[in-house]
C-alpha cells in the first residue's frame, strides 16, 4: 500500500511537471529553441497573480483569467521582438538571449519584491483532500492541477491536429522554408507557438504559487524539472510530456520515500538512464511535432 | 522570343532583369535577364552548379540577390518576403519535394491551400488532376513513392492558384515512366494561364515541354531560344561550355 501511495503522489506531481514542461516542449518542437527563461516566466506569472491580480478585485484563485491571456500576449511580443532576432542569427544566440532574460527576470523580481517567499492564497483548498482508502489521501489541488494538465495537453493536441493554424505550426516545425513556400509567415506562427507556450507556463506558475512558496530564484530548479520531463517523454511529443512528467514525479516520490534528500537525485537518475538508453525520449520522434 | 518581347503588361507575369546572385563570396548567377508570360513554359537548363536552383530560390525570396530586379506583373518584388511573393501568385516546387513528413497527404495540400488566391485549383480540383490521391489522402507522405511525393509537391503548389509556377528538378531521382506521368499534367496546368518556370537537368524532357529555353553555364546565360530554333549541337555546346554558342536570341 505504501508503494501505491508513492505512485499516486508521483502521478499527481507529474501532472504539475507536465503542465510546466509542455510550453518548453512546444517551443523546442516548433522553433528548435530551448528557453532558459521558461522557469522564470512561470515565477513571474506567480508573482503577477500575487501582486497585480488583487488590484482588479479578483480572487487569487481566479487569477489565471487575467494572467493567462496577458502571458499569451507577452509570449507573442517577446517572440516577435527579442527571440526572432536571435533565431535569425543562430541557436547559440537564442540560448544566450534566453539565459540573459532569465538573469534579468530573477534580478528584477529580487529588486522589486525582495527575496521573501510569496504564495497565492487559495484559502482552505490548500489543505483539502479526500481518501482513496485508509492510508492514501488525494489533495484536491493536486488532482485539479493534474486534470488541468491533461485538459491543456488534450486541447493543444486537438488544436495542432485539427485547426488550420495548428497544421501550419506543424508544417513550420517540419520545414520552415517549405512552409514559407506555402505562403505561411513563419514568424507569425512562431509568435503563436510562443503565445501558447507562455499561456501554459502561466498556468504552471499559478499552480506552483498555489502549491508552494514563490521565490525569485525558484525558476532555475523548475526549468530543470521541465527539461527532464521533456527529455524523458520525448522532445516535441505532447502526450510524451505527460508521461515524462508522471515518470519523473513517480521517481522523485520513490526517492523521497527512502530519504527526502534523494527526491531530486532519483529524478535525475531516471533522466540520465532515459538519455543513455533512448536519447529521443520515450515517445519522441526525430522530426515530428506532437 | 519575339512574342515574349511583345507581350502586353497583362500577359507578362515575371521579368527578371540583370540578376546577379552570390553564395557568400561565390558568384552563383551573373547578370541574368528573362521574362515569363502567361501560359508559357520557360525551361532553365544547365549542368550541376550552373545556378538554376539558386535562380529559382531567389525569385521565390529564399535567397537575396546581390543586384538586379525581379518584377511581377509590373511591380518590383525583390524585397518582398517569400510568403508575400507566394500570396502574389509565385509558387516554387522545391528540389527534393520538401513535403511535411509529420503531415498526411491531405494536410500537406491543405497547408498549400491556406492562403490560396481565387482560381481554378482547389483541393477537389487537384484530386481530379491526380486521381490516385483521394484514396490515400490520410497517409503520411513518407509512405508515398518518390513519384507520388513529387505529385503531392506539385499539388501543394497548385492549390495556392499561382500565376507563376516554378518547378525545380521535377525528374530528379524518379523513374522515366514516373517522370512522363508527371509531365502529362503540365499542358493542363499551362492551359489555365499559369506561366511555368521549369528547372530541369533532363534536357530532352525540358525541350519536349518548353515554349522557350534558357541555358545557364557557370551562372551566365549561354543560350536562349525556342526548342525549334536551337540545334542539338548548340544546346550541347551551351550546356557543357565546349564551344562558344551563337549569340543569345532574347532581347528585352
Amino acid at each position: 500500500m505504501i508503494w501505491l501511495n508513492v505512485v499516486v503522489s508521483g502521478v499527481l506531481l507529474g501532472g504539475f511537471y507536465a503542465l510546466f514542461a509542455c510550453g518548453l516542449s512546444l517551443m523546442f518542437g516548433v522553433m528548435k529553441i530551448i528557453n532558459l527563461a521558461h522557469g522564470d516566466m512561470a515565477v513571474v506569472a506567480g508573482y503577477t497573480a500575487v501582486f497585480l491580480v488583487p488590484k482588479f478585485h479578483l480572487p487569487e484563485v481566479w487569477s489565471f483569467l487575467v494572467v493567462v491571456p496577458v502571458f499569451a500576449l507577452l509570449g507573442y511580443v517577446v517572440q516577435r521582438t527579442l527571440l526572432q532576432k536571435s533565431i535569425d542569427r543562430d541557436p547559440f544566440t537564442t540560448l544566450l538571449v534566453t539565459f540573459g532574460l532569465s538573469v534579468v527576470i530573477e534580478n528584477l523580481l529580487l529588486e522589486i519584491y525582495t527575496a521573501n517567499a510569496q504564495s497565492i492564497n487559495i484559502g482552505s483548498l490548500i489543505a483539502k483532500s479526500f481518501a482513496l482508502n485508509s492510508t492514501i489521501y488525494v489533495s484536491y489541488l493536486s488532482l485539479t492541477v493534474l486534470i488541468v494538465s491533461i485538459v491543456v495537453l488534450g486541447a493543444l493536441q486537438l488544436f495542432l491536429s485539427k485547426t488550420s493554424t495548428g497544421r501550419q505550426i506543424r508544417a513550420v516545425s517540419d520545414d520552415r522554408e517549405a512552409a514559407q513556400l506555402c505562403g505561411t509567415n513563419y514568424r507569425h506562427i512562431f509568435g503563436i507557438a510562443s503565445a501558447l507556450a507562455f499561456a501554459t507556463v502561466a498556468l504552471a506558475g499559478i499552480a506552483y504559487g498555489m502549491y508552494s512558496q514563490l521565490t525569485p530564484t525558484a525558476g532555475g530548479v523548475y526549468l530543470l524539472f521541465a527539461f527532464e520531463t521533456v527529455v524523458i517523454g520525448g522532445i516535441g511529443s505532447l502526450w510524451g510530456t505527460l508521461v515524462g512528467g508522471i515518470l519523473l514525479g513517480i521517481s522523485q516520490q520513490f526517492g523521497a520515500h527512502f530519504n527526502p534528500q534523494y527526491q531530486v537525485l532519483a529524478g535525475n537518475i531516471l533522466f540520465l538512464v532515459v538519455l543513455a538508453i533512448r536519447p529521443q525520449g520515450l515517445f519522441g520522434k526525430k522530426v515530428a511535432m506532437a | 522570343m519575339s512574342d515574349s518581347v511583345a507581350a502586353s503588361p497583362q500577359q507578362r507575369l515575371l521579368e527578371v532583369a540583370n540578376l546577379t546572385i552570390h553564395h557568400g563570396q561565390l558568384l552563383a548567377v551573373d547578370d541574368i535577364s528573362f521574362q515569363l508570360d502567361r501560359s508559357e513554359v520557360l525551361a532553365i537548363i544547365g549542368a550541376n552548379g550552373a545556378g538554376k536552383s539558386t535562380l529559382l530560390r531567389t525569385i521565390a525570396g529564399l535567397h537575396i540577390q546581390t543586384s538586379g530586379t525581379i518584377t511581377n506583373e509590373g511591380e518590383e518584388i525583390s524585397k518582398l518576403r517569400t510568403f508575400r511573393r507566394v500570396r502574389r501568385g509565385i509558387s516554387l516546387v522545391p528540389e527534393g519535394r520538401r513535403l511535411f513528413p509529420s503531415l498526411t497527404l491531405e494536410e500537406n495540400i491543405q497547408v498549400g491551400a491556406q492562403k490560396a488566391a481565387d482560381g481554378p485549383f482547389n483541393i477537389a480540383a487537384v484530386y481530379e488532376l491526380f486521381a490516385w490521391m483521394p484514396a490515400r489522402r490520410r497517409q503520411k507522405v513518407g509512405q508515398l513513392s518518390g513519384g507520388e511525393q513529387q505529385s503531392v509537391a506539385i499539388a501543394r503548389a497548385l492549390v495556392a492558384n499561382p500565376k507563376v509556377l516554378m518547378i525545380d528538378e521535377v525528374s530528379l531521382g524518379l523513374a522515366p515512366i514516373v517522370i512522363e506521368r508527371i509531365y502529362e499534367f503540365l499542358p493542363r496546368i499551362v492551359a489555365q494561364g499559369i506561366g511555368v518556370l521549369l528547372v530541369e537537368q533532363d534536357v530532352s524532357q525540358a525541350l519536349a515541354v518548353a515554349t522557350r529555353v534558357h541555358c545557364l553555364l557557370e551562372g551566365k546565360t549561354s543560350l536562349t531560344g525556342t526548342p525549334k530554333e536551337l540545334s542539338a549541337v548548340a544546346i550541347e555546346a551551351a550546356y557543357f561550355g565546349t564551344m562558344h554558342a551563337s549569340p543569345t536570341k532574347e532581347s528585352t
